[in-house]
């Protein structure tokens, strides 16, 4: 017996070192560490101001914001439909009902007043190649009063409203039946599908030449990156991988949780299930050793 | 024709026409197994096991998969992860198992290696064990192309190119392999036929060969003694079980088995409840893309070692290029252990710890093969591709060492030290002219190998020493 | 006499039984080769004309990225022994380097780095210069040139014309 718990020492030593040198220290080296995000995006100035929603509600009109941007909550429409609208600025504009529900305040102000700053996208945008939506010109007070406006329709979001409204333009989610022209519907016949069809595809051509690069379909990315990598990602893409043409989008904390919930919901949806049902697993094989255990014990005790 | 009498009972029936008791009796109730054996000798019924296993998952998979470079992707990771009733648990349990079997095959093989149990009329054993182990690396090969994630294509993109260094007909071959220019649809098809059908065909014969290779010289024991099986057996069947130094194949054999086993599916499905990415890789979620290279690309755990004597060869010499040295050594490493039974000259059947300088030789392999393990899986940059190539290097110098050791020839035994310590200091120089200083590794590895090569020959010196 | 002749018999018909055996493997072989189709999609054309000097553009050909550089002016592939220097390819007064994408080790895409004027291998860190040419790691040669045609100011890629018979020494 002694010499049977040598050898199964022995072997889970080796198997040990094998172990950690394969997985925690190879991921470790090939995937360097960094700071965990903070959300706090302390490379951005507070707002100076107190806005008053009301004036915002006039502010945003004056300022030319609908003149891209639906407002579904005031009920402002768009202005175009999302594949011609990617046509003339690369991406369809976001409406601007719940914005405020998902982007942090401080990073919304300083996005509105130099989108490319806040953006972290200098290496793709400049004089050359202006970025669609300009620069804000109007006062201080405006923007805190625009701000305030969008804080005040803003209604809390779903896991899946917060990605649709974040991510939702330019990644598509196929296993959530999700497109970047929106929800793919049930379709009555052939026509009605190729039609849908060919507007995601200009829609998707639009956004190729806007970005460089088609963005990914997010479906697997919880598994294929894991939630500390998403939540890292999201916060600074530039940090983790550098060049990428995604913005930065400015989520609060809590969004990005929400985000990351409907991300495991459609790519491990589950997840639930097979934590259920391991204990259960595992107990059947605990006591199935011990009466293993107990019906050798029997029959080799006439052996020795 | 025989002359049947009428049957009293359904049994009766069967037995008068298939022999129903004597095959029991031969298959399991006396055949017989030595009776100093250890849990290692349980590793048999646990592959056994683990082969079930794959293949009744393999089945269910099986209903929802679709070979077809567009599908594969999705019919995996959304019909039969996310919509088929306990989709999920067969995947991760034929992920699981397919890694895990590795390591009980590792285990198995060194188990013999250490026992001596590949020589002395056992040589058929260990070759059809070896076939195996070939066959199975072959299914492992191809399974993980199924699911067609990015690690899928571009391991098989990898793999599949190394044919190309086989001289004059490589590229041929290469394309012929992959039925494309390129890994592609028709290379998913054919992969599909060889992982579903014919390697576990093959697997399943090669299984029945292996247990019949057992039969004749019978399974070793832990003091490599040899045993008068009939005697033992005869006193067996007397009643004298205390003293035979055997025991039946059922039940009294497998009570021991059933217990490894259950014990060692607490630790499977462990792995398969919460420790599954490790058999997962998590880029093989991303879908395969021809035009997009991962930052990383490895083999699954089990081929690291033999990859990393691929690419441990990282300099030219002459006329020989770093990939062919590579090529050449990977050729070896693959088929070597095959000849295990002839590199190994002392024809004692015992344990390594009482073969002298055979027991450090044991060591040394199990150590360079975990080091080639772990720098498999490295990557190749700055002193990780210099301590890659000491570990190559040492790996075909401990084969070329082992029948000097075995069969006491100083001479030859002297020749593999000089010419190893030789091939380690001239690509310590190739090593200082690429990057940089090395000093330190160097003199490690030189002392290490040094100090192992000197060994046996201390060994030796002390038993002559104590007679 | 009898035994003898039985043998023959049994020899001829062991001899004609491998003999359909051998066509069997035949037929099997021929069934693994790539279909007509697959063989006969390998041409790809590419305009060269509106590439501007130091731009590289990257085309699939049979699966393969296949580079395409515009030589700027100052850059040139002198240092290079002999043979290697033709790699250039000579189009309407401007040159080319026209290689296949794929690193010479074991085929993984190399990534090019403009500001060091290399070619970056990420799976085994092979490097290569703005000519092609492996100047680090286990690449054993040079990126592959890819058979081509010159049409005017288009390159025809599978097709083996006489500048790139001459590029490889065929002519």
């Amino acid at each position: 017996m002694n010499k049977e718990l040598k050898i199964l020492a022995i072997i889970i030593i080796l198997v040990g070192i094998t172990y950690w040198g394969i997985e925690p220290y190879a991921h470790s080296k090939m995937h360097p560490h960094h700071e965990p995000a903070t959300f706090k995006y302390e490379d951005l100035k507070p707002l100076p101001l107190k806005g008053d929603a009301k004036r915002g509600a006039q502010a945003i009109q004056n300022n030319g914001c609908t003149g891209c941007h639906s407002i579904k909550a005031a009920g402002i429409p768009a202005p175009m439909d999302p594949v011609s609208a990617s046509a003339s600025y690369g991406v369809n504009p976001p409406d601007l009902s719940n914005i405020a529900a998902l982007i942090d305040k401080k990073f919304l102000a300083n996005f509105i007043k130099h989108p490319v700053k806040a953006f972290k996208l200098e290496h793709k945008f400049g004089a050359n190649r202006p970025f669609p939506m300009p620069d804000f010109f109007g006062s201080d007070q405006d923007l805190a009063d625009i701000v305030a406006y969008l804080e005040s329709i803003a209604k809390p979001q779903e896991p899946r409203g917060a990605f649709e409204t974040a991510c939702g333009r330019c990644h598509n989610l196929r296993y959530d039946k999700w497109t970047v022209i929106g929800p793919k519907p049930k379709f009555k016949n052939e026509v009605e599908k190729a039609d849908f069809e060919l507007k995601k595809a200009k829609y998707e051509a639009n956004l190729k030449k806007y970005l460089g690069t088609t963005p990914p379909d997010l479906s697997m990315f919880i598994r294929s990156r894991g939630p500390e990598y998403i939540r890292d990602f999201v916060e600074n893409p530039q940090k983790l991988l550098h060049g990428t043409a995604m913005p930065r989008v400015g989520l609060t904390e809590k969004a990005t949780e929400e985000v990351i919930k409907h991300l495991e919901h459609v790519g491990d949806r589950k997840k639930e299930k097979r934590e259920k049902l391991g204990p259960w697993v595992l107990a059947y094989f605990v006591i199935l050793s011990i009466l293993a255990y107990l019906w050798k014990e029997k029959i080799w005790k006439e052996l020795h | 024709m025989a002359h049947f009498t009428k049957a009293n009972s359904v049994y009766e029936w069967l037995d008068q026409r298939l022999a129903l008791t004597k095959l029991w009796k031969v298959l399991a109730a006396e055949y017989w197994i030595p009776k100093n054996i250890n849990f290692l000798w349980a590793m048999g019924v646990v592959l056994m096991t683990m082969f079930t296993i794959l293949v009744i998952s393999g089945i269910f998979l099986l209903m929802y998969y679709k070979p077809d470079t567009k599908l594969a992707f999705d019919s995996v990771n959304y019909t039969i992860m996310q919509e088929v009733w306990f989709g999920w648990l067969w995947r991760h349990m034929h992920a699981v198992a397919a890694s895990v079997v590795f390591l009980v095959i590792y285990i198995h093989m060194f188990t013999g290696i250490y026992y001596a149990s590949y020589k002395r009329g056992r040589e058929m054993i260990w070759i059809s064990g070896m076939l195996l182990f070939v066959t199975f690396s072959a299914e492992a090969f191809s399974g993980y192309m199924l699911p067609w994630g990015q690690m899928s294509y571009w391991a098989a993109q990898v793999i599949t190119n190394l044919f190309g260094g086989i001289p004059f007909i490589g590229d041929d071959l290469v394309i012929w392999i992959r039925g494309n220019f390129y890994v592609s649809d028709p290379t998913l098809t054919r992969f599909f036929m060889l992982h579903v059908f014919l390697l576990p065909i093959i697997i399943m014969m090669l299984i029945g060969f292996h247990f019949y290779t057992l039969r004749i010289p019978h399974v070793n024991n832990q003091d490599g003694e040899e045993i008068d099986f009939d005697a033992e057996a005869e006193k067996y069947k007397a009643g004298l079980k205390r003293e035979s130094k055997v025991i039946p194949f059922w039940p009294v054999f497998l009570s021991k088995d059933f217990f490894v086993l259950s014990v060692f599916m607490i630790f499977y499905f462990y792995l398969v409840f919460y420790h599954y990415e490790f058999a997962m890789d998590p880029i093989n979620f991303d879908p395969a893309n021809p035009m997009k290279t991962p930052p990383h690309i490895y083999p699954e755990w089990y081929f690291l070692w033999s990859y990393e004597v691929l690419r441990g060869f990282f300099f030219n010499v002459g006329p020989l290029s770093a990939m062919d040295m590579g090529l050449i050594a990977f050729g070896i490493a693959n088929i070597i252990f095959f000849f295990l039974p002839w590199f190994d000259k002392d024809p004692t059947v015992a344990p390594a710890d009482r073969r002298g300088g055979f027991f450090f030789w044991f060591w040394l392999m199990v150590i360079d093969m975990i080091v080639l393990t772990i720098w498999g899986k490295l990557p190749p940059t700055g002193i990780n591709a210099y301590i890659g190539y000491l570990a190559a290097v040492g790996f075909l110098a401990l084969w070329a060492a082992l029948p000097a050791i075995t069969g006491e020839r100083r001479k030859l035994f002297w020749f593999v030290v000089i010419v190893t310590a030789l091939l380690y200091i001239f690509g310590f120089m190739e090593y200082t002219k690429a990057m940089g200083n090395g000093f330190i590794i160097t003199a490690t590895f030189l002392i290490f190998y040094l100090l192992f090569f000197l060994s046996p020959v201390m060994v030796k010196e002390r038993e002559r020493g104590a007679q | 006499m009898a035994k003898n002749r039985r043998d023959f018999l049994g020899m001829v018909f062991g001899g004609f039984a491998g003999l359909g055996g051998l066509a069997a493997l035949y037929a099997m072989k021929r069934t693994w080769d790539p279909l007509p189709s697959v063989m006969a999609a390998g041409f790809t054309t590419v305009d060269l004309s509106p590439m501007k000097p130091g731009e590289l553009r990257t085309v699939t050909w049979r699966g393969k990225p296949i580079f395409i550089l515009k030589k700027p002016p100052e850059q040139n592939c002198n240092h290079l022994p002999d043979e290697t220097k033709k790699r250039l390819v000579e189009i309407k007064d401007s040159e080319y380097l026209v290689m296949i994408g794929l690193c010479t080790h074991l085929g993984c895409i190399p990534t090019w780095e403009p500001d060091k004027k290399i070619f970056h291998c990420a799976c085994h860190g092979g490097e290569y210069d703005a000519c092609g040419v492996n100047i680090f790691g286990p690449p054993p040669r040079p990126m592959d040139i890819p058979p081509f045609k010159i049409e005017g100011t288009k390159l025809v890629l599978g097709e083996e014309g006489p500048e790139y018979k001459k590029l490889v020494g065929k002519a």
